[in-house]
């Protein structure tokens, strides 16, 4: 009894709570800052204010929205299928925040010096890391389906299909993207895709996969955009013709969940590119243990993108979407898998 | 470790209430949500007897695209629940032949288990240590790519038969 006490009062082991209380609360935070970004930024593409009475420039209005989805009322459609109905938004964001789990977002710490040996700045140090995000990743689909079947609603069903068909579509397009940036890091483990992409090429390029792994970045993007159902491919939200899409049953805190899990995937789509993609915590100027500075600085920008495509970008015709994920996308990332498999054989990219 | 025996224990109990689950419940979306559970526990003592990437690919093939289909065939077909009185009435497998020849198979399950632990004295074997280098990704793809690459390209031929299968199935009649 006494050691598993020493065990869990260890600084390692007070340390590893620490990291994974930051990402769940991080990513808290993150969905409500997102909440209030996507306001003003759409404020700012349409030259309005946004959100500015609830606190100094609006910046408490995601409190705001919080509180206003606690007191709502919980409705159920009658013919709802109960349990079912319940657990569909657990299960997205379940799958939301564990997506996050092996995504390393800094160099390894000893949170200045606390700590006698550096633990990775990351919840679970898994070597198959790449292939972990996309086994969570597949398992968002059940959410939508789930909620837009146990909804018992035309529109509901409808949405639900349709995200899922899209996710899966996607999903094809996205593996390969992974696949290729695995080939060239030659490891599945998110740490060392990200060491390899230290130093300069020419002495001011960094060597971040984006420069080789253009078209496989493009692909990424895209799948990505869709895997989160975001515009342009917000598909299950298509208000015109289906109302809300699957979560058009859901009030009050069950809704507030599929938003927070639509928003976490954004950021963990983000992370997952920064780390394959632009190089995670390496960046010039500033040093390497305080690199996840740089981390959350590329995070932002991504995240902007993201905001400045759904205001840029009209919404794509539901038979366009299939075919360009299955009729572009999917064979640009193979020919791309190809072509980067011949450069690392002869090569030795 | 007590640890690995707690989580193997909470791992097995996931998959073997999860495929009890299955067979149990009247509604077939809830015994496709069962045997995703149960994939989870499978995958669960897989990471325990160190092959993550093992329990990962069973994840992502099993739980994350094949039951994903389960599913939407279940709910697109509308499958009724199922109705405890008519099958007492008249399902094939109620009649007293099929419960006397089900008795039969699960008696010699029971004893081929049996067997089986008898043969390994207990559940205290110990684990081979070589066993790690096996389930690295590297070392299971040199061998899927070299000793067994016969049986690999084989199973790659039966999969595009069957895709194009599919295709040719599913496609309207044209004219």
């Amino acid at each position: 009894m006494r050691e598993i006490i020493e065990m869990l009062t260890s600084p390692m082991m007070i340390a590893y709570a620490v990291v994974v209380s930051i990402v769940f609360v991080g990513l808290q935070l993150m969905a409500a800052v997102m909440v209030y970004a996507e306001r003003k930024v759409a404020a700012l593409m349409q030259q309005r204010y946004g959100p500015y009475l609830v606190g100094p420039k609006g910046l408490l209005q995601p409190v705001a929205d919080i509180l206003k989805l606690f007191f709502k009322e919980e409705l159920r459609p009658k013919a709802a299928d109960a349990f079912l109905f319940s657990l569909a938004p657990i299960i997205s964001v379940a799958a939301a925040y564990l997506a996050f789990a092996p995504v390393p977002f800094g160099a390894p710490t000893t949170f200045f010096g606390l700590l006698p040996e550096p633990i990775p700045l990351q919840v679970a140090d898994v070597n198959v890391a790449v292939l972990v995000i996309f086994a969570v990743a597949s398992m968002g689909v059940y959410g939508i389906v789930l909620a837009g079947w146990a909804s018992n609603s035309k529109y509901s069903l409808l949405g639900g299909l349709r995200s899922s068909a899209q996710m899966i579509s996607y999903e094809l397009a996205y593996g390969v993207a992974l696949a290729t940036v695995v080939m060239m890091a030659g490891s599945l483990s998110l740490k060392e895709i990200v060491d390899q992409q230290q130093g300069y090429w020419l002495g001011f390029i960094p060597k971040w996969y984006m420069f080789p792994q253009i078209v496989g970045l493009f692909v990424f993007a895209c799948a990505g955009v869709a895997e989160t159902n975001r515009a342009p491919f917000d598909f299950p939200e298509a208000e015109q013709e289906l109302v809300a899409g699957y979560h058009t049953e859901y009030s009050s805190m069950r809704f507030a969940m599929f938003f927070m899990a639509e928003y976490i995937n954004m950021v963990t789509v983000s992370a997952v590119a920064v780390n394959l993609y632009l190089g995670g915590w390496h960046g010039p100027w500033i040093p390497v243990e305080y690199g996840w500075i740089w981390f959350v600085i590329k995070l932002a920008v991504l995240l902007f993108i993201y905001l400045w495509l759904r205001w840029t970008l009209p919404r794509f015709r539901y038979d366009q979407l299939m075919s360009f994920g299955w009729k572009v996308l999917l064979p640009l990332s193979t020919i791309n898998l190809i072509a980067t498999a011949a450069g690392v054989l002869y090569f030795g990219l | 470790m007590a640890s690995d025996a707690l989580a193997f224990y909470a791992f097995a109990g996931v998959a073997v209430v999860g495929s009890l689950l299955v067979v149990m419940q009247k509604n077939p979306v809830y015994s496709v949500l069962s045997i995703i559970a149960a994939f989870f526990g499978l995958a669960g003592l897989y990471v325990l007897l160190e092959a993550p990437f093992v329990a990962v690919v069973q994840i992502i093939i099993y739980a994350g695209a094949i039951m994903v289909l389960f599913l939407f065939v279940v709910m697109l077909l509308n499958v009724p629940r199922e109705d405890a009185a008519e099958w007492d009435r008249s399902h094939p497998l109620y009649r007293p032949m099929a419960v006397r020849i089900g008795a039969a198979l699960a008696l010699l399950m029971a004893l081929q288990l049996g067997w089986a632990l008898s043969l390994t004295s207990g559940l205290t074997v110990p684990v081979d240590d070589a066993a790690p280098a096996i389930s690295s990704v590297a070392e299971l793809g040199r061998v899927l790519f070299t000793k067994y690459m016969f049986a690999f390209e084989v199973t790659s031929i039966l999969i595009i038969a069957a895709m194009v299968g599919a295709v040719i199935l599913a496609r309207k009649k044209e004219g």
